[in-house]
C-alpha cells in the first residue's frame, strides 16, 4: 500500500489510493460499531443454543428452552379449553330454549356460534347469514323447518335432503311438467303470483285456483301458507327462495326443487351445534 | 456479423408470428406480436445499414456515456410511470371504486400491485443502477466501457424486459411469486440480458487501469451476481406450453416459500441495498468532495453485509409451515446483519466530516444524507421485524408496506434523485441544473410526502395487528377482518397523499432535468493519461 497524505480537515491518514480523485481515510472501525457487532454476534450464539435452530443430520436441534411454535399454539388452545370447561358442560347440559340472553353462557355460545358459522356455514348461507338463491335467508322469521331453537339446532344436526343420515328432514316435491299441461302451469303459477301481488290476470289465476286446490294445497295448504311439517314453504308471502317471478315459478312448478343441507351433526361436536344453533337462532328471525 | 444478425433476427421474426398465432393467453399472443414487430423492425434496420460504408470508429479516448444519458431519462420515465400507478392503487385501496367495473380486470388492483412493484424496483431502481453502474466503473477505472456497443444492447434488451413485464401483469400473466412475477420467457430474456451486462461489468473492470478495485465496484459487482443467482434459482419452472405463458414451478409447498422469500429477501438485500450502497460509495464522496471516511470499516461491512443477507429470508415465514430452526437461523441472522448495515450509513454519513457546511447550500448533498438516513432507519426497523415476537404482530399488516417504503422511497429514491442530479449536468456539458430552487422544492415535498407514508402505515399496521389478534376473555375473535378494514380507512387517504406529493416531487425533477437537457448537448469526457502502475518494490538504495 503506498503512503497516503495527511488531509487537512481531519487530521486523519488517507490510505493513498485515489479514485477519479476519491481517496479513503485510514480510519479505524468505530468501536461502538465493533462491540455493537460482536454483542450481536454473542447474542446469536446464545440464542441458538436456546431455540430450535442449527440443522443437523436427521432434524435439527431442539434448543434447550424446548420451544416450538406447534407447542405455543397447542398450549394456547388448552388455556382456553380448560377455561370455559365448565361453559361447555352447561351448555351441554341445559335447555337450550331456556337460555336467558343475559347468562354468560348465552354470550359464551352466541361467540362460539358466531366462529363455527363463519368457518362452516357462511359459504352457502353467506357471511351476514342473508342467503343467497336456493339457500335460505336465516335473519327473517320465514322458516322452512321450524324457527324456535330446537328446531334449528335438529336441522343443523341432521341436515336436510342428503343421504347420510336417515334422521334428516326430508321432503320432495312432485316434477308437475310431468302431470301437468303447460296451459295449467301457467294458470297456477298465475295463482301463486296472485298470492302475494295484485298485479295478475284475475282470469287465469281464477283458473290456477282449481289446478292449485287439486294439486298443491295438501302440502302448501289451502291458503298457500305452507306446512313446517312437511318443510312445504309458504308461499304467500313476498319472501322467495328461489325467486318470486312468473319465469322462475314456472322453473320450480315444472322441475321441482331438491336443496341439500348437510348433517352437521356428524362433522361438528355437539356443543359446537349448539352454540351455532343458538347464535342462527338471535340473529332476528328465531321464534 | 451483419448476415448472421439478419439470420437470427430473421428467425425470431418467423418464431414470433407463428407464435401469436398459435398463443394459448391473451397476454402470450401480445407479446408474440411484440417481439416480432421489434425482430422485423430490426431486421430492416440492420439491413439497410448491410454493406455500407462503416461510420468513422467511436473514439477510445473517452468514456462511453451515450448508453449513460439513456440510462438517466429512462430512470426518471420510469420513475414517474411507477409512482404514478403507485399512487393510484393507493387510492384504490382508499376508494375501491377506482378499480373501475368497466376496466375489469386490466385495472383491478391485484394487476396493477405488481405493476407498480416492479416498476419502481426493476424499472426505476434496475435503470438506475445500471446507468450508475456504467459510469463509475469506467471513471473508477479509468477505462471505456468493455465490449463497444453490447452495453446498448443491455440497455435496450433491460427496456424490452421491462415492457413484456408490465404489459404482462396488466393482460393477467403471472407465476404469482412476489417480485418474480414474470413468466418463463421474459425470465429467460431477463437471464440472457443479466449475464451480457455481468460480462460488459466485468469485462470493464478486467482492463482497468487502476490497481485496486474501488469499494463501489465491489458492491455493484456484488449486486450483480447475486441477482443473476437469485433469479435463476427461484424462477426454475417448466412451461405448460412453448405457445403459452403459464408455467409450473419445480418446487412445491413449504420448499417454493422458501426459495421465493430467499429470494424475495435478497432482492431488497442485494437490489436495493448492495447495488444502491454502490452508488453511494462514488456519488457521496464525489459530491461531498471529501475522502471517504474509513477504508478498513468498507472492507468489514462489505463481507459481513454479503455474507449475512443471504441467510435472512426464513424471516418472512415466521409461524409458518416453515420449521422453527430455519425460522430461527433466519431471524439471527437478520439482527447480526444490522451492525454491517449500519456500516455503509457510517461511512457515508461520516465522509462528511469536514464538509457539513456544504448541507446549508447544497440541496442535492442534502438529498444524499437524508437517503442515508432513511437507509439507517429501515435497516434498524428491519432486523426489529424480524423478531418473532415482533413479527407476530407486524406481519400481514401495512406496518410492512410502511417498513418497505420508507427503504424504497427515502433511501432508494431520495439517492437516485440525488445521483440524477450529480449525472444530468455532467453528461449534457452544463454547470449545474437548470433551477436549484426547484431541487428544493423536491427535496421538501418527497420529505413530507414519505413522512405521510411511512408514519399512516406505521399507525394503522399497528392498529390491524392489534385488531386482529384482540380476543374476548373466552378466546373468541373480536373484530372481523372488514372492521378493520373500514378502521383503516384515514389513515390510506393519508397514504394516498403522501404519495401524492412524492409524485409531485418527482415531476418537478423531470422538468429541472428536461429543462438543463435541452439547453446542453451531449458532453464527452476524455479518459485520464494512461497511468504507469504502482511500483511493486522500492528500488534498493
Amino acid at each position: 500500500m503506498s503512503k497516503g497524505r495527511v488531509d487537512k480537515e481531519t487530521g486523519v491518514e488517507t490510505t493513498g489510493h485515489s479514485w477519479d480523485g476519491i481517496e479513503e481515510l485510514n480510519n479505524p472501525l468505530p468501536r461502538w460499531w465493533l462491540w455493537t457487532l460482536y454483542a450481536c454476534i454473542v447474542w446469536a450464539i446464545g440464542y441458538t443454543i436456546a431455540y430450535p435452530a442449527w440443522p443437523m443430520v436427521s432434524g435439527a436441534t431442539s434448543g434447550l428452552l424446548g420451544f416450538s411454535t406447534r407447542a405455543q399454539v397447542a398450549e394456547q388452545i388448552t388455556e382456553h379449553e380448560a377455561k370455559n370447561a365448565q361453559l361447555v358442560t352447561d351448555l351441554l347440559n341445559a335447555d337450550l330454549a331456556a337460555i336467558s340472553p343475559s347468562d354468560d353462557l348465552h354470550r359464551y355460545a352466541v361467540a362460539r356460534g358466531g366462529s363455527v358459522f363463519a368457518a362452516q356455514c357462511s359459504q352457502c348461507h353467506g357471511s351476514g347469514a342473508a342467503g343467497a338463491k336456493g339457500y335460505p335467508n336465516l335473519l327473517d322469521d320465514d322458516w322452512l323447518w321450524g324457527g324456535d331453537v330446537d328446531a334449528i339446532a335438529y336441522t343443523i344436526n341432521h341436515g336436510i335432503r342428503n343421504e347420510t343420515d336417515p334422521d334428516a328432514r326430508y321432503s320432495e316435491m312432485p316434477a308437475f311438467g310431468e302431470f301437468l299441461s303447460g296451459e295449467e302451469i301457467d294458470a297456477v303459477v298465475e295463482y301463486v303470483v296472485s298470492l302475494s301481488s295484485g298485479d295478475v290476470d284475475s282470469t287465469l289465476a281464477q283458473e290456477g285456483r282449481t289446478v292449485f286446490a287439486d294439486n298443491c294445497a295438501s302440502c302448501h295448504g289451502d291458503e298457500g301458507l305452507g306446512d313446517r311439517e312437511l318443510g312445504a314453504p309458504n308461499i304467500a308471502d313476498a319472501l322467495w327462495l328461489y325467486g318470486g317471478d312468473r319465469e322462475t315459478l314456472h322453473e320450480t312448478v315444472y322441475n321441482a326443487r331438491f336443496g341439500v343441507m348437510p348433517a352437521w351433526g356428524q362433522r361438528l361436536s355437539d356443543e359446537d351445534v349448539r352454540a351455532v344453533a343458538l347464535y342462527v337462532h338471535g340473529l332476528g328471525g328465531g321464534e | 456479423m451483419d448476415y448472421v444478425k439478419l439470420i437470427i433476427l430473421g428467425l425470431v421474426t418467423l418464431f414470433a408470428a407463428i407464435a401469436s398465432s398459435w398463443a394459448h393467453d391473451l397476454s402470450y399472443q401480445v407479446h408474440a406480436v411484440l417481439i416480432m414487430l421489434v425482430a422485423a423492425g430490426l431486421f430492416i434496420w440492420v439491413l439497410r445499414r448491410t454493406d455500407e460504408p462503416a461510420g468513422p470508429a467511436p473514439d477510445q479516448g473517452i468514456y462511453f456515456d451515450g448508453v449513460i444519458r439513456a440510462g438517466v431519462i429512462a430512470t426518471a420515465f420510469w420513475g414517474i410511470a411507477g409512482f404514478l400507478v403507485g399512487t393510484f392503487i393507493a387510492f384504490q385501496l382508499a376508494f375501491p371504486v377506482l378499480n373501475f367495473d368497466w376496466g375489469q380486470p386490466f385495472t383491478n388492483f391485484g394487476r396493477l400491485r405488481p405493476l407498480h412493484t416492479s416498476a419502481v424496483i426493476f424499472a426505476f431502481g434496475g435503470n438506475a443502477l445500471i446507468a450508475t453502474s456504467f459510469y463509475v466503473v469506467q471513471r473508477t477505472s479509468g477505462v471505456r466501457l468493455w465490449g463497444g456497443k453490447t452495453a446498448w444492447f443491455v440497455f435496450w434488451g433491460y427496456q424490452l424486459f421491462i415492457v413484456l413485464a408490465a404489459t404482462g401483469y396488466v393482460l393477467g400473466s403471472t407465476q404469482s411469486k412476489e417480485y418474480a412475477e414474470p413468466e418463463w420467457y421474459v425470465d429467460l430474456w431477463l437471464t440472457v440480458i443479466w449475464l451480457t451486462y455481468l460480462v460488459v461489468f466485468m469485462g470493464t473492470i478486467i482492463k482497468r487501469r487502476e490497481k485496486h478495485i474501488y469499494v463501489a465496484n465491489w458492491f455493484y459487482l456484488a449486486f450483480i451476481i447475486t441477482v443473476a443467482m437469485l433469479h435463476v434459482v427461484n424462477n426454475l419452472s417448466i412451461p405448460v406450453s412453448i405457445w403459452g405463458s403459464k408455467s409450473v414451478q419445480v418446487f412445491s409447498g413449504v420448499q417454493d416459500a422458501m426459495t421465493q422469500w430467499w429470494y424475495g429477501h435478497n432482492a431488497v438485500g442485494f437490489f436495493l441495498t448492495a447495488g444502491f450502497l454502490g452508488m453511494m460509495y462514488y456519488f457521496v464522496p464525489k459530491q461531498a468532495e471529501r475522502p471517504v471516511y474509513s477504508y478498513k470499516l468498507s472492507i468489514i461491512h462489505f463481507w459481513a453485509l454479503i455474507f449475512l443477507y443471504i441467510w435472512a429470508g426464513p424471516h418472512h415465514l415466521h409461524y409458518t409451515a416453515l420449521p422453527d430452526w430455519a425460522a430461527t437461523l433466519g431471524m439471527v441472522f437478520s439482527i447480526v446483519l444490522w451492525m454491517p448495515s449500519w456500516g455503509g450509513m457510517i461511512n457515508g454519513l461520516m465522509t462528511l466530516q469536514g464538509a457539513w457546511d456544504k448541507l446549508r447550500t447544497d440541496p442535492i448533498l442534502r438529498m444524499f444524507v437524508l437517503s442515508l438516513g432513511f437507509y439507517g432507519m429501515s435497516t434498524f426497523e428491519g432486523p426489529m421485524m424480524s423478531i418473532r415476537a415482533v413479527n407476530s404482530l407486524s406481519h400481514y399488516t401495512d406496518w410492512t408496506i410502511g417498513h418497505v417504503h420508507s427503504g424504497a422511497l427515502g433511501w432508494n429514491g431520495m439517492i437516485t434523485f440525488a445521483c440524477l442530479y450529480f449525472l444530468t449536468p455532467r453528461l449534457w456539458g452544463r454547470k449545474e441544473m437548470h433551477s436549484m430552487s426547484a431541487i428544493n422544492w423536491h427535496f421538501w415535498l418527497a420529505t413530507l410526502g414519505i413522512v405521510l407514508y411511512a408514519s399512516s402505515m406505521w399507525v394503522t399496521g399497528i392498529m390491524e395487528g392489534l385488531m386482529w389478534r384482540e380476543v374476548d376473555d373466552q378466546g373468541f375473535l373480536v373484530n372481523s377482518f372488514a372492521d378493520t378494514v373500514s378502521a383503516k380507512f384515514p389513515m390510506y387517504v393519508v397514504r394516498g397523499l403522501g404519495g401524492l406529493m412524492f409524485l409531485a416531487g418527482a415531476i418537478i425533477m423531470c422538468w429541472n432535468m428536461w429543462m438543463t437537457i435541452r439547453a446542453g448537448k451531449a458532453a464527452t469526457a476524455t479518459l485520464p493519461e494512461a497511468r504507469p502502475a504502482a511500483p511493486l518494490a522500492t528500488p534498493a538504495e
